[in-house]
């Protein structure tokens, strides 16, 4: 069956009010990077270090801005619509325990870099063992994990300018426009203007998101019958068999069987998300060792909000929203786009599809800027170009930030695009395995550098193989999913955590083998008052007060 | 960047101070609040099921919601306690 296009024609006026609010944001970010500064962005300090000193509400902002993404608004809800809870309400648990995981270590890790002028991962790896080797492993996986991330923002973007009815047509060059359109964007907005204008569009983004989603939450289920209506009319569909598969569609609620994935998929995505470049150069903006801890109490508030999105994919199933795209196919990644426009007059949904798409946009730029920096410092620098002059620095930089764009745009193009939340998952499979070097030495020093560097490939190889290896049964394509049966126990987990508990047993019986025959673990240089370092102590002073003189915070 | 890594150690002290005093038991309290909002949601099967259902919200749901207030107020004790559990930590 050939289900009419719901979007088929080009909707005139969301379209306007998209692209009018849109130019508004981007102009108004354009000249806030103007007005605040009269010089220009050629050192990589003023293109891609954010402000630091930054209290708690703007740390608030500024990690929620970053974290909730196209990930909470288009994969997380369509997920729910496709194959329901498991695979998509585990991100209310995830983004829960978070909260908890960071707050024990985030502290440490931001005392021990203010002491030593760390910005990123691999910076306090080098300095914790002196070994470029460990040190470049967890620069690369940080580089190159983000671009899945990226990829699944670009789908975001893509998602609502194709129910706008941008795009389309019969040809490959017509039908991928949106997408394209949406890179040219992102990448000539972050190319002109760093870190400083994604930082001052971070608040008008919330400002859209949160009103869009309040009154969707308030007016949609009363048109759907009510929440009763909802929760029925999802455990219908899921319980209905699949013709692809030959099982039911999906989970109303996880079932026997069913709690490895649904717990390993929140701890292992809870366990990775702060070891992003992204996360971590938000988490130390912040102006003092507790105010992210502080932060730990009160960013749960941002759950509840991801909770309520992710509902919206079982409203549009009670609304019978039909999510097909511009090519006749139907793509459960417009789910959400189709029911706001299904539902709500032309011009409110258009501010909708803006708030998506500069909710996209935003944590992009600031994706990519994060992995571009740690290219420039931790391999750029250490491997190439010992001697690179600040502007060699800030234009590598700007390069990369638009390579990683490039190659996120590869993603999508080749990967499997209708469950795009997968292309989170396969990052968060990659960037779990620098957990050990990273956190773990937060602690100790028992870890060996090369046991860690040995986990850390088995894990990567592991991971990959294994999500390589997950055919999507509708489509045929490989990384269609990031469950696979946890080896000795027979259930599905989320492979990032399978491949982290091998990672984790090489790293431990390598150091102790290479432990007990005396092998050099590097020059440590860091001590133990570093990672208790606050914002009174000199040191730490000196480098809050560097990073804020080089550019003073454009949102305070 | 004009700094190398790890290496600026004009502004050091002249020795390690070590880790500040801390209160152990504060400390320990602070964790197990920490840890219970992971066991909890870890659990699955204590909470994968319909009913008692609030609000039209079959349980499965309304209690991973409640959850979020719980983590939050726990997640807030315990900075309140590693404040005071420590000296050398304060805002």
């Amino acid at each position: 069956m050939t289900p009419l296009a719901a979007g088929g024609g080009v909707n005139g006026v969301a379209l306007t009010v998209l692209i009018v609010l849109f130019l508004i944001v981007t102009v108004a970010g354009f000249m806030a990077t103007r007005f605040q500064r009269g010089d220009s962005l050629d050192t990589l300090d003023e293109w891609g270090l954010g402000g630091r000193k930054f209290g708690t509400w703007v740390t608030w902002f500024l990690l929620g801005g970053d974290l909730y993404t196209a990930y909470t608004f288009i994969a997380v809800p369509a997920a729910m619509f496709a194959t329901g809870a498991v695979a998509g309400f585990f991100a209310v648990p995830y983004t829960i325990i978070l909260y908890p995981i960071i707050f024990i270590f985030m502290a440490r890790l931001w005392s021990v870099s203010h002491r030593h002028g760390y910005v990123t991962t691999a910076d306090f790896v080098r300095g914790r063992y002196d070994d470029r080797g460990l040190s470049l492993a967890v620069a690369v996986t940080g580089f190159v994990a983000t671009m899945p991330y990226i990829a699944l923002q670009l789908v975001g973007i893509e998602a609502v300018l194709e129910v706008a009815g941008l795009g389309g047509g019969d040809n490959v060059l017509a039908q991928d426009l949106p997408l394209f359109v949406a890179f040219a964007v992102l990448a000539a907005f972050t190319y002109s203007s760093g870190l400083r204008a994604p930082a001052v569009i971070a608040f008008v983004k919330d400002t859209l998101i949160y009103l869009v989603i309040i009154v969707a939450i308030v007016y949609l289920p009363s048109q759907v019958g009510g929440w009763e209506g909802i929760f029925g009319a999802a455990k219908e569909k899921m319980a209905t068999v699949n013709e692809a598969t030959g099982k039911p569609t999906g989970a109303f609620i996880p079932g026997v069987g069913q709690g490895w994935a649904y717990a390993t998929l929140a701890l292992g995505s809870a366990m990775a998300l702060f070891m992003y470049p992204h996360s971590v150069t938000a988490s130390l903006s912040s102006g003092s060792r507790n105010t992210i801890r502080k932060n730990a109490s009160i960013l749960p508030a941002y759950s509840f909000v991801l909770g309520l999105l992710a509902l919206l994919g079982w409203v549009a199933i009670a609304a019978k929203t039909n999510p097909v795209g511009l090519d006749g196919q139907p793509n459960p990644q417009l789910v959400v786009p189709q029911l706001f426009e299904d539902f709500f007059p032309d011009w409110f949904t258009g501010v909708a599809f803006a708030a998506i798409a500069i909710g996209a946009l935003v944590p992009a730029a600031i994706m990519s800027i994060a992995a571009a920096n740690t290219f420039t410092r931790n391999i750029y620098k250490e491997w190439l170009h010992k001697d690179a002059t600040p502007a060699q620095e800030a234009r590598v930089s700007k390069i990369t930030s638009l390579v990683v764009k490039a190659f996120a745009l590869g993603f999508v193009l080749t990967l499997d695009n209708q469950n795009a939340i997968n292309f989170q998952l396969l990052g968060g499979i990659w960037i779990l395995q620098t957990f050990p070097a990273v956190v773990f030495s937060l602690y100790t020093r028992w870890f060996h550098r090369y046991a860690l560097l040995a986990g850390w490939a088995v894990g990567i190889v592991y991971g990959t193989v294994k999500a390589y290896q997950v055919i999507n049964p509708a489509t045929g394509k490989h990384f269609g999913g990031s469950l696979a049966e946890i080896p000795g126990l027979g259930d599905m987990g989320y492979i990032a955590l399978t491949a982290f508990a091998l990672n984790l047993l090489v790293a431990v019986v390598v150091s102790a083998v290479l432990n007990a025959t005396k092998v050099s673990n590097g020059r440590d240089a860091t001590r133990t008052s570093d990672y208790y370092a606050d914002k009174d102590d000199p040191t730490v002073a000196h480098d809050l007060q560097r990073t804020n003189d080089l550019e003073a915070p454009p949102a305070r | 960047m004009g700094m190398s890594l790890g290496d600026d150690t004009s502004r050091e002290p002249a020795h390690d101070r070590g880790a500040p005093p801390t209160d152990t038991g504060k400390m320990v309290a602070a964790g197990v609040l920490l840890a219970i909002p992971l066991i909890a949601l870890m659990w699955v099967p204590s909470y994968a099921k319909e009913t008692p259902k609030l609000f039209g919200f079959p349980f499965f749901f309304w209690y991973q919601f409640l959850w979020v207030f719980i983590c939050s107020a726990m997640t807030w004790t315990a900075y309140r306690l590693t404040l005071s559990a420590r000296k050398g930590d304060r805002k």
